[in-house]
């Protein structure tokens, strides 16, 4: 008799199903509540901190550049652009102090071992070289993946790196050809991952590239 | 003579995570940032730093909601709340030290699942009034700051010559550079686990000779 009591009593003191999802929808609403509002004050300086990057980026992937212009994707044909371009995919001709073209800054990004990479290149259409590359922003695994932009030698895959055809990701020590770019032990995936980022996008800007190329010197003619 | 208990209970609950129960030196939690962040003075305060914003929140919040949250779901509401405080210092980093922000990496993100964390919401907040609460969280996270800063300045020092990014020795030292890799970290954690344990030996020893010379 005693027995049932007690555990009649433990049932009791239990929580209702109703009690244990109202608590955790509590705390998901206040969390979201928290959550948005911290992310809408500080959007903006987050937002100006990207486009503060990218402009430096395209200063470091492009050598020798004083300034840049914006250049937008319409209808397979790359036209300037002054005004915010929103969605639009974009890229950007650098040029020296004497006005004249350093390349073309160009972002992309692709998904990584973890998360999205994101980087910036340059390429000079002249040589059909990629003269620089940034990675913009990666989560990828810290003291591994994270090598891609803190291994400085293989940031000096990216400098002359001829890109007339797709590039070929090859083990350390064994580049012998200049399409070839050396990949990081222990980021095989990573360092992979960003040789892709550079082939899909030089296919995707290539050919509007030297239209525009050609465009501009059969204007200057 | 109650409130003056009181002030000296506050007191010890702060105090305790500074020395005797610090959480990387004696209660080694939180080995993963402790190791991996450390490598100059200026990331291992940044995240000692958002440590301490996700630890006080934490603890003062699950602290309020004590009596509210079933045992059943304590967990995951903990999680939930842990998360919250994670991502809000997320954005705050991105949004004014980006450089920072950008060097911590996803190391940010793993302060959710840092057990120091979890560990003092389970045992301390969860059955303590808010304030003692937040002593508790302000002393363990101080202690844990402490800790994180005491190893990246040996690291920074010794790895690039360096003290928050301003050169000591010039440009004669040639710098130990194992030591602000992942080895580096293990090695300055190490000599300070041991450097502690020895401490506290010998004072344990020195009070045990003290009590056996007054009987």
């Amino acid at each position: 008799m005693n027995e049932d009591l007690s555990h009649m009593e433990v049932e009791q003191q239990e929580p209702g199903s109703f009690r244990l999802i109202f608590t955790l929808g509590f705390a998901g609403f206040l969390s979201g509540l928290i959550l948005v509002s911290a992310y809408l004050f500080t959007l903006p300086y987050i937002n100006q901190n990207k486009a503060d990057a990218l402009q430096k980026a395209v200063f470091e992937v492009l050598p020798g550049t004083r300034s840049f212009q914006t250049l937008v994707l319409v209808e397979g044909k790359l036209v300037q652009m002054n005004s915010d371009p929103g969605d639009q995919p974009v890229i950007y001709q650098g040029f020296d102090s004497l006005n004249k073209s350093t390349g073309f800054a160009v972002p992309g990004a692709i998904a990584g071992f973890q998360d999205i990479i994101s980087g910036i290149y340059g390429f000079d259409p002249v040589q059909q070289q990629i003269i620089g590359f940034r990675v913009l922003d990666s989560k990828e695994t810290p003291g591994l993946g994270d090598k891609i932009y803190k291994d400085a030698s293989f940031a000096e895959n990216f400098i002359a790196l001829q890109a007339s055809s797709d590039l070929e990701p090859v083990k350390p020590g064994q580049k012998t050809l200049d399409h070839q770019v050396e990949t990081i032990t222990g980021a095989t995936i990573s360092s992979k991952a960003v040789v892709n980022l550079l082939n899909n996008s030089l296919n995707q800007w290539r050919g509007p590239i030297e239209g525009y190329m050609n465009n501009l010197s059969s204007t200057n003619k | 003579m109650s409130e003056e208990a009181n002030i000296e209970e506050a007191g010890k609950e702060f105090l305790k995570g500074l020395w005797k129960e610090n959480p990387v030196f004696v209660a080694v939690l939180g080995m993963c940032p402790a190791l991996a962040v450390t490598n100059s003075a200026i990331n291992a305060l940044a995240m000692g730093v958002a440590t301490m914003f996700v630890l006080i929140c934490s603890s003062i919040l699950v602290s309020l909601l004590r009596n509210a949250i079933p045992k059943q779901v304590r967990i995951t509401a903990y999680i939930v709340i842990i998360a919250t405080f994670v991502s809000v210092i997320d954005f705050f980093l991105a949004a004014f030290t980006p450089e920072i922000h950008k060097e911590l990496g996803a190391f940010i993100a793993l302060i959710v699942v840092n057990c120091l964390i979890l560990g003092r919401q389970e045992s301390f907040a969860s059955k303590n009034r808010p304030f003692l609460a937040f002593l508790d969280a302000a002393g363990m996270s101080s202690g844990f700051t402490i800790a994180l800063l005491s190893i990246g300045i040996i690291r920074e020092i010794l790895g690039s010559g360096s003290l928050f990014g301003f050169s000591l020795f010039g440009a004669s030292f040639e710098p130990w550079v194992v030591m602000i890799l992942p080895p580096g970290g293990f090695f300055t954690l190490g000599f300070l686990l041991l450097f502690f344990n020895w401490y506290i030996q010998r004072r344990n020893k020195r009070n045990a000779l003290i009590a056996k010379s007054e009987v």
